[in-house]
Formats: structure tokens, sequence, C-alpha cells
């Protein structure tokens, strides 16, 4: 049996095991400190990826990495009670590796604006932290992931620095948007991707599986379980299916004493002298208010009554049609073109950021078409002809300024596998993100337009979704009254409890944040390694 | 174009089967314990070259060798491809007097189409048209489909699943 009781003279407990806390974990323990990290998901076998690429491909087929289904559906129990639906488990994975093992791997730094976003617009607050503390910390985590990019974006924040891999080149339909993009004026250019275009670190090159979102089945795409196994190389233990139940503190209620946690053989207590919170944007602020106390009766680390507040999204928009040409969409699963020019936000505030995207896998593929189809042979191959070989889409990321209705809280009456509430996210759009939407809508129009496609569909403000960024939940400032962790991401109320990932966010831009959240993770690891 | 043996075991792996099994069975017909029968894997090649384009050939060695590494490596779906299978025979024995191997082409369509498998919502546990979809009709599209050479009449030589490298996207049309 997997031994699953706690470590003794633990210094860091580190609970997630996601990109966050697999990065501190790696730092700390390679720095000779003896660090624990605990998961509420499995380790997943990686025998089993052929299988998880099949429920990828094959139509219908369901979650690939099992979360929030079958026998996990009561582990991962959520509802979502505001004006918008959030599919919270198809946003996420809970295991070994985190929501890396789905991610598509789009990793930009953000823009200076981003971190003084209400000095310069108006808008949401401002960062603790400027680009130039964070900058060393971006070019750190480029290295870590081996992120493959160029210098060729006008738009993007001074780097000291080349990408630690060579852009990969773009695809055969971005140069069909970049001739239409240039007739309109917008400046295109590469996309940093946390994929290997060369071999790198023991990892291999992208084969072009073609599957990247959900799963890469070469390891060429970076995901958290590199640093897992570093850290664990470095000495650090990784307890899966361990699901921290709550946090004690000390009877002054000024340091964390133990994470106590639920396993398949039973209840146990991890005591350490730091305790690192790295379970993401919705479970990390769940784990604080389900660890209230008589001294914090709100929950831990919520004197502000902030945590859970100001839950934010990117949100997904997009437009896309056909062409009278081939575009040869589907060869691989990540994008090779973007444009930030609508991303810096405009200084009255009218907008948000916006973030154009050229996707490389536009409409459905040629097993999509077969296998809903209502033809067979020589009739079938032409509706795939017809509905694979001339797809093009535009999309966008959109910002969100995070909004204090929008919240994760407990839900008063269900409960999980454990018995505890589940979380409650409660999500909406405002009209300032809606007008941004629809400025996004009309951009990527204007693009379609320009390549004479006939459009077939779009994601528009009533249908907008999440995409899958879960931040702002224990965000980051100053004051304690309206912030749960200091600039040094420790909660204001517990001095040896960091909280690590997007929900330290004060506000999101509209970058894919995972980048963002290495850098502050080690940032983090610095200041933890100060203090221990 | 020809589906060769390249085309079986990108569609196996696409299908989540890889290692000897695979191997074996996709490539050299595996050893001598076959997990068809002989009708069971005649009616599957019947089924391919009635639901298949014309445009690619050696569609019986391509349909013989993935569906045999198919259910050697799955037991449940091995189970529902025969219930299918001796579905769809007894629906042919009772409107065309012979199983459906047996029976010319156009019949063959014609059997397919009747039974509900060209338009019913493939599902293993609904009813017979919908099993006979899900087990033999898009068990087999899929296959031809997330292969190199089955995908590529549509224009896509590399599909989603098949290790094809990463220069392919950065070319045009051929």
């Amino acid at each position: 049996m997997t031994d699953r009781t706690p470590r003794t003279d633990a210094d860091v407990c580190v609970i997630g095991a996601g990109p966050a806390g697999a990065l501190i974990a790696h730092r700390l323990a390679d720095a000779g400190h003896d660090v624990v990290v605990l998961d509420a998901g499995p380790r997943f076998d990686p025998a089993e990826l052929p299988e998880r690429e099949e429920r990828a491909i094959r139509p219908g087929a369901g979650a690939p990495w099992g979360t929030g289904v079958g026998e996990h559906a009561e582990r991962d129990a959520y509802a979502s009670t505001g004006p918008r639906s959030y599919p919270l488990n198809e946003t996420r994975v809970k295991g070994v590796g985190g929501s890396t093992l789905h991610w598509q791997g789009m990793v930009m730094r953000l823009h200076e604006r981003d971190f003084r976003l209400a000095s310069a617009t108006g808008m949401g607050v401002d960062w603790p932290l400027s680009y130039a503390d964070l900058r060393p910390y971006y070019a750190a985590a480029e290295r870590a992931f081996g992120v493959a990019g160029a210098s060729d974006n006008p738009f993007a924040p001074p780097r000291e620095e080349p990408h630690p891999l060579p852009a990969f080149p773009p695809s055969y339909s971005d140069a069909l948007f970049a001739e239409a993009c240039e007739s309109l004026n917008i400046a295109t250019h590469s996309v940093p991707n946390a994929r290997n275009s060369e071999s790198y670190q023991g990892r291999s090159e992208c084969q072009g599986y073609g599957t990247c979102k959900p799963v890469c089945p070469s390891g060429a795409k970076y995901d958290a379980t590199v640093h897992v196994a570093k850290a664990e190389d470095a000495g650090a233990r990784v307890i899966d299916r361990a699901a921290v139940q709550r946090l004690e503190h000390d009877s002054a209620g000024e340091r964390v004493s133990a994470a106590v946690y639920a396993t398949p053989d039973g209840e146990h207590r991890q005591e350490a002298t730091e305790f690192v919170l790295a379970a993401g944007g919705v479970e990390t602020p769940r784990l604080l208010l389900l660890s209230e106390s008589a001294q914090y009766p709100d929950g831990l680390a919520n004197s502000s009554g902030v945590v859970g507040r100001y839950f934010t999204d990117h949100v997904y928009a997009g437009v896309g049609g056909v062409v009278d040409e081939r575009t040869r969409q589907h060869h691989v699963g990540f994008n090779t073109t973007n444009s930030h020019q609508f991303y810096d936000q405009p200084t009255d505030g009218s907008r948000t950021a916006i973030k154009l995207e050229f996707h490389n896998y536009a409409g459905p593929t040629p097993a999509d078409v077969a296998l809903s189809g209502d033809a067979i042979g020589d009739e079938l191959l032409d509706e795939i002809r017809r509905e694979y070989g001339t797809q093009v889409g535009v999309g966008a990321l959109v910002e969100q300024v995070p909004q204090h209705e929008n919240r994760v809280r407990l839900h008063p009456s269900e409960t999980d596998a454990h018995g505890n509430p589940v979380p409650d996210v409660v999500w909406s759009l405002d009209d300032r993100t809606r007008r941004t939407i629809e400025r996004a809508n009309e951009i990527q129009r204007s693009i379609l337009d320009e390549l004479d496609a006939s459009i077939r569909w779009q994601v528009g403000p009533e249908k907008a979704g999440p995409a899958s960024h879960h931040m702002g939940t224990t965000r980051m400032g100053t004051d304690p009254a309206t912030s749960v962790v200091d600039p040094e991401l420790r909660t204001h109320d517990l001095r040896n409890l960091t909280v690590a990932g997007s929900s330290v966010f004060p506000t999101t831009g509209a970058m894919n944040p995972t980048l963002t959240i290495a850098a502050l993770s080690l940032y983090a690891a610095d200041r933890l390694r100060e203090r221990l | 174009m020809e589906l060769t043996r390249r085309d079986v075991l990108a569609a196996l792996a696409a299908a989540g089967v890889v290692g000897a099994g695979a191997y074996e069975y996709g490539t050299r017909d595996g050893p001598d314990d076959p997990p068809l029968t002989d009708h069971e894997t005649a009616t599957l090649v019947a089924v391919a070259e009635t639901v298949y384009p014309s445009a690619v050939s050696n569609v019986p060695a391509f349909a013989r060798r993935y569906s045999a590494a198919r259910v050697n490596d799955d037991a449940d779906y091995r189970t529902g491809v025969r219930e299918a299978i001796a579905d769809l025979d007894r629906a042919c024995t009772s409107w065309f007097d012979d199983r459906f191997a047996a029976l010319e082409a156009e019949t063959r369509e014609t059997a397919l189409r009747e039974v509900g498998a060209v338009v019913a919502a493939p599902d293993p546990s609904g009813g017979r048209g919908e099993r006979i979809r899900y087990y033999l009709v898009n068990e087999l599209l899929y296959a031809l489909y997330t292969s190199p050479t089955g995908a590529g009449l549509a224009g896509l030589e590399n599909p989603p699943g098949y290790p094809g490298g990463d220069t392919s996207y950065q070319r045009g049309p051929q």
C-alpha cells in the first residue's frame, strides 16, 4: 500500500501539485529543505496516455482526465448558482500535474499596463508588484517550461533575453490571416508556447499528435509533472489522493500549525514550518473558507472578507466560417499566430484587453464529421471534404475586470464525498466585458470579411463562455482590509501561509495565466527561502 | 489510395490500442488464435467495404487487422461487436434471406440503411440500429478517418492522434 502518512520534521507543506505547487516544491527541495506536497487527486499512470488520447479524439468519449465524472463525480461535486452557468469540472484537472495536464500551453507575459490598470485606466486596482519586479521571474519561468517563442511581437513588454527555444513557424492558415490582417493594418506575430520546438531538458520535441488540449502523448508540451519529478528527485515527498480537509492554526491565530488531510487509508495531520496553498482559484479559497475556527469564524485568512470574492475568468469570444480554399486545419493542436494589437486597455476605461488568436484547428476533423454524419461511402467523403477542408476561425480572450459579486463560496447544503460543502461558483458578465466581447467580435468579423469568408458561427456576449482560468479569489494587496495576501504572497492574517497561483491576481489582463502563475511562484519560493 | 500497415497502426493508436498486441494483429494478422471468427471478420470487412469511399484500396486487410487488434484489446468491445453482427445478420436474413456478408454490395448498403445504422445516434446500449452504428459502422469509420491515408482523402494527412511531425501544418494544399 502507498504510504500516505505525514512527513516528520517538514519545513514546508505544499497543498496542490499543479504548476505553482510543483515549482515551489522543486525550488525549496533543491535548496535543501524538507518538502511534502499533498494533492487531492491521483497520480496519473503514463501508460494510460493512449487511452486518454483516444478519449480526446473520439467524439463524445468524455473527460480524458476523469475530473468530475464517474467515480469522481462526488469528489468533485460543485454548484453554480450565479447568473451564468460555470462548468467547473470541464475547466480543471484534479490530480498530480493539475490543469496543466489538459491546458493548451500558451504562455505570454502580462503587459506592463496590466500591473497598473487602475492608474492607467481607472478600472480595477493596481498590483502591488510591477512588471519590473516580475521580469526576472518571467524569464526564469520561461526557462523552467522551455518556452518556444520569438521577439517579433511589437506589443510585448520588454524582455532581457530570447526565449529558450525558437518559436514554432506560422501555419499555412496563418499566412492567409496575415495577408487579411495586413490589409486591415492589424499586426500579427508569433505565439510563445510551452511546448518543445526542439528537445529540451530530456523532453521530446513536438511530434505533431495534434491533441495537445487535452492530452500530449509525447511529453513535448510542458506540464507540472515535470517539476513534480524534479522536486521528488531533490528529496520532496509527493502524496497523492490526499485531500486537505482543513488547515489548523496555533492558539494565537498567527500561524498555521497543520494540514488535516483525508486519504484512502484514513485521515492524517501534516505539520510544517511553512505552508503553501496552491490548489487553484476555486479550491484555494474553498479550503480557507472550510478552515473556519472560533478565531476566524468567516474562514482562515479572511479578515478582509474577500476570500472567494472577485472570482474572474477570461471570456472566450470568436467568429468562424469557411473560405473558398483549403485551410489545412488540425495538423497541430496549438496556435502559432496571435495579435496583441487590441490588448492594451484604452485610458478612458471604455473596454478591457483583447488578445486575438488565429486558430489552427477550426471546425471539425474528418473523424468528427464521419461519426456524426448521416451518409456513408463516397457521399460521406464528399460531406467530410465540405465540412473539414475550408474552415477558418479567429478567437479571443477578453479581460474581465474583477467584480465583487462574482465569487466562490461554500454551498449551504450540498456536500462532497468527504461531507464538506461543495464550492458554489457565482459568475456573471458585466456591461464593460460585454462591450469588449462585442468589439472583439467586430474585429474578428472584419478579418473574416477581408478573407471573403462565409461566417458560420459567432461566440458573442450571449454565448461567451469561460476560458478555464480561475483567478482573483485571494487577491494580493498591501491593505489587509481589502486583500488576502501581501506582496510576498503571504496571507495578512497568518504569517506562515503563502498562497500561490492565479487566485492572487488583483486583475487578470487577457493573457493565459500560467506563465504569470509560474513567475509568481518562483518569486514566492525566493521569499520562502529567505524566511526558512 | 492504398491503406497500409502504417494506417492500421495509426488508427489503432487513435483507438488507444498500442503495444505488442496492436503490432501483432495490426501488421501480421496476429498469432494463430484470432479473436474473431471467419464470419465475424468477413462481416466487418463487408461493412467497411460498404461505408468506405471508393477512393481507398486494400480495405479487407485494413479492416481485418484493425478489428482483430481492437477486439483483442477490449473484451467488452468484442462482445458488443459480436452481438451487433448477430443483430445485423438476423435482420438481413429476415429481409434478404442471407447474412450481411453474403449480400451483394448494393443490398448491403440497403441493409445498413434499413436497419437504421446510417442515421441512428450511435449508442452502445441503445436499440439495434444504434448499436450497429456504434460497434460496426462508426468504429470502422473512426479507423479510416483517423488514419493518415483516410483523413488524407480530405486533405489531412496528419490527423489528430498520428505523430506526423510539426511541419505538415506549415505546408499548403498539395
